[in-house]
């Protein structure tokens, strides 16, 4: 069994349109979207949810008005600036307990919350494992992780061949948690400034985490200048472009149709990411 | 004012409306910028800024003196991220999983334990012409975004319009990064993804209670739902940016558009007007 996972430092490179279609083209995987605080890919992939769960995570600081002498020992030790005129901030609060340990007469308690659901979808490509964190919750990483943990689960249960997940964008908390004991990390990159500068960030990543990377430069045709550097850039540091594939409007309209765009069309764009695909699961041999 | 300008998704043209606001506003008012998206900081790209301040930003992590310690296993106890543990003489301490709380330091009966800096990134100020910029850079393998976002708004200027680029997402990075602005500034797109992103990011400022408007880039590439969801839910659209060849040309050199394009200059300061009657507003109606 191997792990794929889709990643792109920056937002918006088409990332989720690119895991649709690998949804539909492999055979025998399923398929998990770790983008857990914007996750798209349930818009392409028409999940039925099978079953659903709550994530209970983070705990939050509660004083108790009644007991407290207002010491404001809590306010003085609070790093986080999460505790003002004897009440906590739940927004601010990191949940490090540290207040509910000082404070002289066990006023506050710490109260664990539900920060968000997850799901185990049936799509018509096969199994999805996806989330969704609350607003303005913590511990996006977490969840990330039970996800993985999930599909991982079904992916041995069914004896299937590929994990696909979609990754978070960004270089923090929730895209290391999403990559760790990877098989491969494919990263989509377009040829812009901003995309040549977050995919070096999110190159390092990768390497400091040891995943074997390949890279995709969607809408390579937008600026074929920058898209010459990024082949360089890739070429120096020993990475692989796998794929360039051109900019094409044929993409929004299959997300306005909510179909992987491979389902939607049969141009050239639909052929570069076949090709993608056979490239990858070579990769994986 | 502090304008914060956020996404949901990424991608929108989040980094394209901060820039061009700044220059626009930069010609009459003190501006500063802040680069608040510390995984992948891009603004400076736009803003060719030199930068004449670095700064690390450490987070404490504990530091055991063995000499004091007794294995009692209380900084064990109290840590709620299990980033110290004690076996049979000796304390092991995994700093990724720090969150710097300070909690096992002070509770050591033996005050065996120090704190040391360990850093996570750096905080960068510059100018760019009139704005004073300031940027945050997450250090590679590092988790600690909103501490860094938190250092990176200490520059704030009060008589300064601010405008403040954060990253993509509803979590805790975000949140950081918007609390306390005076209006939030929602860049979308007009597809499904846009608009499921979008109505996550309004959550996030209702929460935070802070004011909100969209602009709508790449107009006219997918549908009209956006639209009808801005109409139904009473948010004002400010701006609309078409989906267009040069633009996107523009972007993808790291020139904003109000420098490629200068007729964009007057939609972004009628944008800033009309942000400002949007706050005016919400004030009177608190
Ligand atoms: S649990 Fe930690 S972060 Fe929350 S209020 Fe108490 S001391 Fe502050
Ligand atoms: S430490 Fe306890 S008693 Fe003192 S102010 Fe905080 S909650 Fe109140």
């Amino acid at each position: 069994m191997k792990e794929i996972v889709v990643l792109s430092g920056k937002g918006g490179t088409g990332k989720t349109s690119i895991v649709a279609s690998f949804a539909a083209l492999a055979q025998s995987k399923v398929l998990a979207d770790c983008d857990v605080d914007a996750a798209d890919l349930y818009l392409l992939l028409q999940p039925q949810v099978q079953e659903e769960k709550e994530f209970w995570s983070g705990q939050v600081a509660f004083i108790d008005k009644e007991k407290c002498i207002e010491c404001e020992i809590c306010q003085d030790i609070c790093r986080f600036g999460a505790i003002e005129n004897y009440v906590v901030d739940p927004i601010s609060c990191e949940g490090c307990s540290f207040c509910y340990q000082v404070c002289p007469v066990d006023a506050i308690t710490m109260r664990e919350s539900m920060v968000g659901h997850w799901f185990i979808s049936d799509t018509s490509y096969g199994a999805l494992v996806h989330a969704r964190l609350g607003i303005a919750e913590e511990n996006s990483g977490k969840l990330v992780a039970l996800v993985r943990q999930n599909a991982k689960l079904i992916a041995e249960k069914q004896n299937l061949d590929y994990i696909i997940s979609d990754g978070p964008p960004g270089i923090g908390c929730p895209v290391i948690s999403s990559l760790s004991g990877a098989s491969l990390a494919l990263l989509v990159t377009e040829p812009t400034l901003s995309g040549i500068h977050d995919l070096e960030r999110v190159i390092a990543v990768c390497r400091h985490f040891g995943i074997p990377t390949l890279v995709c430069i969607n809408k390579y045709d937008i600026n074929e200048e920058n898209t010459h550097q990024i082949e360089n850039y890739c070429y120096k540091e020993g990475i692989e472009v796998a794929a360039k594939i051109p900019f094409d409007n044929v993409v929004t309209e299959a997300i306005v149709h909510g179909l992987p765009v491979v389902e939607y069309s049969e141009g050239k764009l639909t052929q570069e990411i076949r090709s993608l695909w056979q490239y990858i699961a070579c990769a994986l041999e | 004012m502090v304008i914060s300008i956020a996404s949901g998704k990424g991608g929108t043209g989040k980094t394209l409306v901060a820039t061009s606001l700044a220059l626009a506003l930069s010609g009459k008012s003190k501006v500063q910028l802040l680069d608040c998206d510390v995984e992948e900081p891009n603004a400076h790209i736009f803003l060719h800024s030199t930068i004449n301040q670095s700064q690390p930003v450490f987070l404490p992590i504990p530091k055991v003196d063995e000499t004091k310690c007794t294995y009692c296993g209380k900084c064990a106890e109290v840590c709620a991220y299990n980033a110290i543990a004690v076996v049979k003489e000796k304390v092991l301490i995994f700093p990724e999983l720090c969150h710097g709380c300070g909690a096992c330091s002070y509770l050591c009966p033996e005050s065996a334990i120090t704190e040391e800096g360990k850093e996570i990134g750096i905080v960068e100020r510059g100018n760019s012409g009139n704005i004073d910029f300031i940027q945050g850079k997450l250090n590679i393998g590092e988790i600690a975004a909103p501490h860094l976002i938190k250092k990176v708004k200490r520059y704030i200027e009060p008589t300064s319009e601010v405008i403040i680029d954060v990253s993509p997402g509803t979590s805790c990075p975000v949140v950081e990064a918007v609390k306390d602005s005076d209006f939030c500034l929602l860049v979308t797109e007009p597809t499904p993804f846009g608009l499921n992103d979008l109505s996550l990011a309004v959550e996030v400022t209702r929460k935070l209670g802070i004011p909100c408007g969209v602009v709508i880039n790449r107009d006219e590439a997918g549908d009209e739902k956006v639209e009808r969801y801005c109409h139904e839910q009473d948010i004002p659209i400010l701006l609309k940016i078409p989906l267009d060849r040069e633009i996107a040309e523009l972007y993808s050199k790291g020139i904003p558009l109000i420098e490629g394009i200068p007729a964009w200059r007057n939609s972004f300061l009628e944008l800033f007007q009309e942000i400002q009657q949007n706050v005016s507003a919400s004030q009177v109606a608190k």
